[in-house]
């Protein structure tokens, strides 16, 4: 039964209540970095970590915050594992920290984070918040590494960096600019939403 | 001179929530009445100025004298945090018609990444100074009034509209900030 729950706990986010294309949250970093595979999965691993570090110190330490200061004591515990991730990325994948910019601060105020801090972990044992967090975590990085991807090939007819159409080819431009992100997302919900009602 | 490419930049060119993507939140989430966008676009105009005038006399008068600006992330959030729930309590003592207007918009205001976005973007403008941080707020909170009223009287009409079914609700709504999206790249040779 036990064993049950955690595989549900981490299974839920990645489909049922996948984090951007069911629940739509934290849209700001989905919509701005994707405009190629690698910037969408960079930004979803940077997520999944501090998503993953604050699920376990929040669950760890429910007991001990009073519940009216739990929300301003939750943004210092995220905004602190933000901070870390932005030092880790600026000394080692530099390329990356230039590319996804002012993005990574506000991975403080993406709302999948303190969501599942406040709906799940301020709840549930450790245990439980880790696989919660990994669902969730792993559900936000394929989101915006698919969208990535689509957007990449579609816009400039790559894929993580590797070309595979001949340099004349014609790409739509459109989407690595910010109206394709808004316009592939909207049919990307419509396929996921289309897909899970049929399994469902 | 400076003044104007700033505000047309903020505006049209770099609109905050087109084509910086900040602030989505709120941008998809309250803008299914023009009325309640109005009253959004109001409490961001408020609060982004005033967070954008604590941080940045907090960044060039504290953290960077001490050395301790690799904490602006979290001194930065926090003091967001503060100033909403501050301003609320004030607000409501003060003015009560205004608060009765922007009220139930506020604390939504603390997790809208623009009001950080801004904050941190404007320290790093050119010839920084107080006036131009200030000045930068202000003219990013009205293009993202501009962008969330626009959306909002699109929606009011699309309730009227037939709609494909599965396109229904999320993804029309993503569909119409992409079209609107595209009408703000028209601007980009203008600064």
């Amino acid at each position: 039964m036990a064993e049950m729950n955690q595989k549900q706990n981490f299974l839920k986010g990645i489909i049922k209540e996948n984090p951007i294309f069911v629940m739509l949250l934290g849209m700001c970093p989905t919509l701005g970095v994707t405009s190629s595979a690698f910037n969408g999965l960079g930004m979803g691993v940077a997520t999944l970590f501090v998503l993953l570090m604050s699920n376990i110190v929040v669950s760890l330490v429910k007991n001990l915050i009073p519940a009216k200061v739990r929300i301003p004591a939750f943004i210092i515990i995220i905004a602190s594992f933000v901070t870390i991730v932005e030092m880790i990325l600026e000394a080692f994948v530099p390329l990356l920290y230039e590319q996804l910019g002012i993005f990574i601060p506000l991975i403080v105020v993406n709302c999948i984070i303190l969501g599942r801090a406040e709906a799940f972990a301020s709840k549930n044992n450790v245990l439980s918040s880790i696989f919660d967090a990994l669902g969730m975590g792993i559900g936000f990085v394929l989101a915006l590494t698919i969208l990535g991807s689509v957007r990449e090939i579609l816009g400039s007819g790559s894929l993580f960096g590797l070309i595979f159409l001949p340099e004349t080819a014609n790409t739509f431009i459109l989407f690595i600019l910010p109206p394709g992100a808004f316009i592939a997302l909207a049919y990307l919900t419509v396929m996921f939403n289309r897909l899970t009602s049929k399994t469902t | 001179m400076d003044y104007i490419i700033i505000l047309i930049a903020a505006v049209f060119v770099n609109n905050i929530v087109l084509s910086q993507f900040l602030g989505i939140c709120p941008f998809l989430g309250v803008s299914n009445k023009v009325s309640t966008s109005v009253g959004m676009s109001g409490a961001v105009l408020f609060v982004m100025t005033i967070a954008t005038t604590v941080t940045y006399l907090l960044n060039q008068y504290v953290l960077i004298p001490v050395g301790l600006d690799y904490l602006r992330t979290i001194t930065f959030i926090l003091v967001i945090a503060a100033l909403v729930q501050m301003v609320e309590i004030i607000l409501k003592k003060v003015s009560p018609p205004l608060y009765q207007a922007l009220g139930v918009f506020l604390p939504l205001i603390t997790t809208n990444c623009a009001v950080l976005g801004v904050a941190i973007l404007a320290l790093g403008l050119e010839n920084g100074s107080l006036v131009k941080a200030v000045f930068f707020a202000i003219s990013n909170s009205l293009g993202f009034s501009l962008a969330l009223i626009v959306f909002a009287s699109i929606r009011e009409h699309l309730e009227l509209a037939n709609i494909p079914e599965g396109m229904k609700g999320v993804p029309i709504n993503l569909l119409v900030a992409g079209l609107l999206s595209l009408a703000f790249l028209g601007f980009t040779a203008l600064v």
